[in-house]
């Protein structure tokens, strides 16, 4: 009897789990990431690890002046392979170190204004009431005045140093973090596990952490891959005018507001910053862009 | 109406709390403007005595009050440095910065329509991936580096257009405008995909609606039924992102004023900030949060106008 039901269980299982497992692969295979991802994936692990490397790989000292080759075109001498500035300062050892300045606050600002929003989002959908009204309207004015002001205004106070750049630019990351913590904590602080875990006598905080946390994390974690870039490029911005990490620390909108000057004469002195910005964040948005996608459609798939 | 006052109620908490931050925040800046105006080689007592001079003495919040109320009245202060009247400054600059963001969203605008309706007529298709591949691209493009790739292209290698400067109108419109076309152009490029997968978005769902379908089946040309049957169910969205884009653009026209040497409101606010000139940048930052709210204020109007579905949805709600 065991016998015959195991083998018509068998019988009838390699059909189920066949079409199952084909169902699976054609499910993965669709949603494997394109091969063009590599090629972005590639740059942005290029990129890093030649940043973190800087000071190993025997580049000239970023802001060493090189007398006799001013405003040298790349590929002319050799020792400058991507040629030098007005003042003779090598050109891919500026570009290399001031990787190392977008690529800091890239990370670190939008992981601080997440954290920040995120303890924010929480408690004004967790509590409501007055909480949720008081930061309502902090995260109004917030967003009422242009980001860029608001950075002008940092940089002023507390001066360039890369650690302030990242400070101040993660506020900016503050109130969407916080809006989209809201919202998902809104969604799940009636759910039932957390009402069982009131139930059963659990702190507030606890809730939070334990039960309301694991759950709004996931969006959040998306944000941050979209603010990579954005956070990038702002810091581009605000040190093109001057106003974020001090002069001679080369970074790379300094180099290309540096180089407008030069437009004309020696236009690869913007250009060739430029040109690297361009792949570094078109590559951050599209590995970003794949994640997020990849993470909507996990999450789907889980409901 | 009862949505719009309490949208006004809110916006004006907005401004008390924009203008307060301002404040503080301006008034811990390091470095006086007192030593500036004082010169290099002036004594502790003239410092001091120009300092009583300005009402820099004074507690913060007495100068806040004071501030606060002079707006009220229309006094927004005068200039530190120059001893201009820093309303009468702005109201100067604004209409050139003013000009510059108009022109932008225009091209904006027209970058963004056609290529989203194109884009949602027939999603997944070549047209509509070469589209987002280009929006995807542009979104990378920071304004600052557009309008160095630009003036390097048009005024530098073609030399069509000037690279920097600024006509006023009276010169005529046309002298007006030259200049204004690459900067307008750099802020347009970063600001047209969003409105453009804004309306994509919302055309496809439109698409399906009923309404197409009758418009089809009566035969109607895919250009007429896009155009006049689907493209004002699909703005509405796209108009609000028109508002509080807003406040990105006069961020941006801070920067590219800057690269073009346009003589507006971003370039007074980064000179009052590298010259310290308080009352100078605490009224640029108050009105640049006044043109935000009523940008935001506008665009909650033209909503309720555009879609009397809208209004009475939301009022039903309060």
């Amino acid at each position: 009897m065991a016998d015959l039901t195991s083998s018509g269980a068998a019988a009838a299982a390699p059909g189920t789990t066949d079409a199952h497992e084909a169902a699976l692969k054609a499910y993965s295979r669709k949603k494997r990431f394109s091969p063009f991802l590599y090629v972005p994936v590639a740059w942005l692990v290029f990129v890093i690890v030649v940043a973190a490397l800087a000071p190993w790989l025997g580049l000239w000292p970023a802001d060493e002046i090189d007398w006799v080759a001013l405003r040298v075109p790349p590929g002319a001498n050799e020792a400058h392979p991507l040629g030098t500035d007005h003042l003779g300062r090598d050109l891919l050892s500026r570009i290399i170190y001031g990787a190392r300045v977008s690529l800091t606050v890239g990370f670190a600002a939008p992981a601080i204004g997440v954290g920040f929003g995120m303890v924010l989002g929480m408690a004004a959908g967790y509590w409501r009431g007055w909480i949720d009204e008081a930061v309502g309207i902090a995260i109004d004015s917030w967003l009422a005045i242009p980001g860029l002001v608001i950075l002008l205004l940092f940089a002023l106070v507390f001066g360039g140093s890369l650690f302030m750049v990242c400070f101040s630019l993660g506020l900016l990351f503050i109130p969407t973090a916080a809006r989209i913590t809201r919202a998902a904590t809104m969604k799940y602080a009636n759910r039932e596990f957390v009402m069982a875990a009131r139930a059963l006598g659990a702190s507030d905080t606890r809730i939070l952490v334990k039960e309301i946390l694991p759950n709004v994390i996931w969006p959040l974690i998306a944000f941050i891959l979209i603010d990579i870039p954005i956070a990038i490029v702002i810091e581009g911005a605000l040190s093109f005018l001057g106003l974020s990490v001090k002069a001679p620390t080369p970074s790379w909108g300094g180099i290309i507001a540096e180089g407008r000057e030069y437009l004309e004469t020696a236009p690869w002195i913007s250009l060739i910053p430029t040109a690297v910005m361009f792949t570094t964040v078109l590559s951050f948005n599209l590995v970003g862009d794949a994640i997020r996608r990849r993470m909507a459609d996990v999450k789907e798939s889980q409901v | 109406m009862r949505y719009l006052l309490r949208r006004v109620q809110r916006l004006a908490i907005v401004l008390a709390v924009v203008t307060l931050v301002t404040f503080l925040l301006v008034n811990v800046l390091p470095g006086d403007v007192a030593y500036e105006m004082a010169g290099i080689n002036s004594s502790e007592e003239e410092v001091q005595a120009i300092r009583e001079d300005l009402g820099l003495d004074r507690p913060v919040l007495v100068r806040y009050w004071d501030w606060v109320s002079g707006i009220f009245t229309g006094d927004w202060g005068q200039s530190f440095l120059n001893k201009e009247d820093v309303w009468e400054t702005i109201t100067d600059r604004f209409p050139v910065s003013f000009e510059l963001m108009l022109l932008a969203q225009i091209m904006a605008l027209a970058l963004a329509v056609p290529a989203g309706m194109i884009s949602a007529f027939r999603p997944d298709s070549t047209a509509d991936k070469i589209i987002g591949g280009i929006a995807f691209a542009s979104v990378s493009m920071p304004s600052f580096m557009t309008g160095i790739l630009l003036i390097y292209l048009f005024s530098l290698t073609l030399g069509w257009l000037p690279a920097t400067g600024y006509e006023p109108l009276s010169e005529g419109l046309w002298a007006n405008l030259k200049p204004m076309l690459l900067p307008a152009l750099s802020l347009a490029l970063v600001e047209w995909t969003v409105l453009m997968r804004t309306l994509r978005a919302e055309m496809i769902s439109v698409l399906q609606e009923d309404y197409i379908s009758l418009a089809r089946a009566k035969g109607m040309s895919n250009f007429r039924i896009l155009l006049g049957h689907a493209l004002r169910p699909s703005s509405f969205t796209m108009l609000t992102i028109l508002g509080l884009q807003v406040a990105r653009l006069l961020g941006g026209t801070v920067i590219i004023e800057q690269i073009f040497g346009i003589p507006g409101i971003g370039r007074l606010l980064i000179h009052a900030v590298f010259t310290r000139d308080y009352i100078v940048i605490q009224g640029c930052v108050t009105f640049f949060a006044l043109v935000f709210v009523a940008a935001n204020f506008l665009v909650d109007v033209a909503y309720a106008w555009l879609d009397p579905r809208v209004r009475n949805e939301r009022l039903a709600h309060g």
